[in-house]
């Protein structure tokens, strides 16, 4: 299966109610699959007029307490996010899903990871964190979904799934396995007012500047406690690796085939690759780094995640980078080739 | 729709006779409907929104759907209607209220939902949310408030200003040259396939509150019966951001406003729907 099919047959399978979307490459298969799939399983799938109109749909449907998704690919995601800020403001959880593509403008249809800023660091405006997945194959990308709507309802927050062009149109096998959708109770949603409750109100608007702090600090502190508790990350071969490459998605996978090479070579290479880019694996980084010697972060885009992985490091270590962009893919060789450059200026040349 | 005759307010204050004071002995006539909560409003004294609200609760009242009802708030001068209006309601952002209602019915097809906004909201920012949803017919009403100007920001020239008329940021008044001649939002969506009911109101003297009131209970006995989408433009008085009294706003509206934007209905279903 294609990574976009991928998840949106987990979507179906994870109980999604509701998907709003509108075309643009390279996600659009999301949207025909469920197009095709969801009035199968009465549920609503509607073809908006623009992202705008979609992200909004995604804010009535979670605020009514439906399980909801809409995906985008970079040019369409930047037009959501002031309704990913009015979600996250509200506390509405729902599963985004943006499969990035280079920019910036229009950019191209080619894979990229220049929406790292975008996913991690706000997007919209104000103060709000998404819970940020990164799939690095088919598979997750089905796996991400279940965990992606089990993690929105646990918090009460919008959950991003930060894939990108290849992992979207890659073909893969991929199982979906038997998963239990929990049902969580959603007594804030607007169902209707009953004579037996007070009413129920969507908002993100809190005018009194005591009352905005303090739902500030409220949300801080669900910050914090998805930053305790829901840090996800992968290690290959660190225990004894003398460098480490740090890498998320398509960027891992091809720094996985780099690690290989290099330790053909006989270089002690492990690989680290964060599955949540928030909560970023700050203190996990932190510890690889009273061990290795030096890390190498590799991205599609001019040097994003660099930036966390040299805070996580806090100058133990030097911390060095590569990247391509404009949806050009380094080759695992090429990888290899600025690594030895780095590591041994004169050797490699 | 010709205008009956204007309520004047008091101008002598006197003082209730003791009688008043012993409630049983008189017949309850009046009072607000029990689907508005018990609190003061922020709307400036003469504002429409205060009037209309309570139209559309009562209507909730007399339908006895309190417990099926949800409203979609805008942002402009109503962003706080879901304080009043005691029911489950969602604050959309500017314009994206017909957007957020779809979901919403889409999903709670048994549900009334309505929308209830304000002319920057609906007619500059939302026009796209607006035109799509109506095209669909989405099972919906759309409250449209028009007071021809943005009352929350404090009167600064909307779509429906009119031509000539002075605003913060139409200082010698509005040319269309530059800006196009005011939009006749109810007439645009009237054309559009899934509009089902569109028409125009007022609330300035007693007869046009009637109007309204009779138009929004159409609305939702319509929705009621799946039928589309209704389209109810309200032309509200806006003291503050006009620089009028109440009482000339209400001249206003009939003088000059209604005239630009004629009041009457401009959509009607055909045959027995029209006994309501």
């Amino acid at each position: 299966m294609k990574g976009n099919e991928a998840l949106a047959e987990a979507a179906i399978q994870a109980g999604c109610d509701a998907y709003f979307g509108y075309p643009i490459t390279p996600q659009s298969e999301v949207l025909e699959y469920l197009a095709r799939e969801m009035p199968k399983h009465n549920r609503v799938c509607l073809q908006a007029e623009s992202e705008v109109a979609s992200i909004n749909m995604v804010y009535g449907a979670a605020g009514a307490g439906f399980r909801v998704m809409t995906t985008s690919s970079s040019p369409g995601f930047s037009l959501m996010q002031e309704g990913v800020s009015y979600i996250a403001g509200a506390e509405l959880p729902c599963l985004l899903v943006n499969v990035n593509r280079a920019g910036p403008g229009l950019g191209t249809i080619q894979p990229g990871q220049g929406d790292y800023f975008q996913a991690v660091k706000g997007g919209g405006h104000g103060d709000y964190k998404l819970i940020v997945l990164a799939p690095s194959s088919v598979q997750e990308m089905a796996d991400f979904v279940f965990l992606g709507f089990d993690l929105a309802e646990k918090y009460r927050n919008p959950v991003l799934l930060l894939s990108d062009g290849a992992i979207g149109q890659m073909m893969e096998k991929v199982t979906f396995g038997h998963h239990e959708v929990k049902v969580s109770e959603k007594p804030w949603a607007t169902t209707g007012k009953p004579a037996t409750r007070q009413r129920n109100y969507i908002t993100s608007l809190h005018i009194k500047p005591e009352e905005m702090e303090k739902h500030n600090f409220h949300l801080e502190e669900k910050y914090n406690s998805i930053r305790k508790n829901e840090v996800r990350y992968e290690e290959m071969n660190t225990e004894d690796a003398e460098y480490i490459f740090v890498a998320y998605g398509l960027s891992a996978r091809i720094c996985t085939k780099a690690m290989d090479l290099c330790r053909k070579q006989g270089l002690k290479v492990g690989l680290f690759r964060p599955i949540t880019l928030f909560p970023f694996p700050y203190d996990a980084l932190n510890k690889l780094a009273d061990k290795a010697t030096m890390m190498m972060t590799m991205e599609l885009n001019a040097g994003q995640m660099v930036e966390d992985v040299k805070l996580a490091v806090n100058g133990k270590i030097p911390v060095d980078f590569y990247g391509r962009m404009g949806g050009m893919i380094p080759t695992p060789e090429e990888i290899v080739h600025h690594f030895e450059n780095v590591i041994h200026p004169t050797y490699a040349n | 729709m010709q205008t009956e005759e204007m309520i004047l307010p008091e101008t002598k204050v006197t003082e209730l006779p003791e009688a008043c004071s012993h409630e049983d002995e008189y017949e309850l006539v009046y009072q607000r409907p029990s689907t508005m909560v018990d609190t003061t409003m922020h709307y400036c004294p003469g504002c429409a929104h205060s009037l209309v609200h309570k139209l559309i609760m009562e209507v909730v009242q007399e339908m006895d759907i309190q417990e099926k009802t949800i409203g979609i708030a805008p942002v402009g001068c109503s962003v706080f209607a879901y304080d009043y209006m005691d029911i489950d309601m969602q604050e959309a952002a500017h314009g994206r209220a017909a957007a957020v209602a779809t979901a919403v019915k889409r999903l709670m097809p048994q549900h009334y939902v309505f929308t209830y906004q304000g002319d920057g909201d609906l007619a500059a920012i939302g026009i796209a949310e607006t035109i799509h949803a109506v095209n669909r017919g989405e099972n919906i009403l759309i409250v449209f408030m028009n007071n021809a100007v943005y009352g929350m920001t404090s009167g600064q020239m909307a779509p429906t200003t009119l031509t000539g008329m002075k605003t913060t940021t139409s200082p010698d008044g509005r040319q269309n040259e530059m800006y196009g001649a005011p939009m006749k939002i109810a007439e645009l969506m009237a054309q559009l396939p899934g509009a089902y009911f569109v028409t125009r109101q007022a609330v300035n003297n007693a007869g046009a509150v009637r109007h309204t009131k009779k138009a929004l209970l159409n609305a939702f006995k319509y929705q009621q019966q799946h039928k589309g989408t209704c389209f109810v433009e309200i032309l509200a008085n806006c003291p503050s951001n006009w620089k009028m009294t109440p009482l000339e706003t209400s001249h206003f509206i009939d003088d000059e406003m209604s005239h630009a934007f004629p009041l009457g209905d401009i959509k009607v279903p055909k045959g027995d729907l029209k006994i309501f």
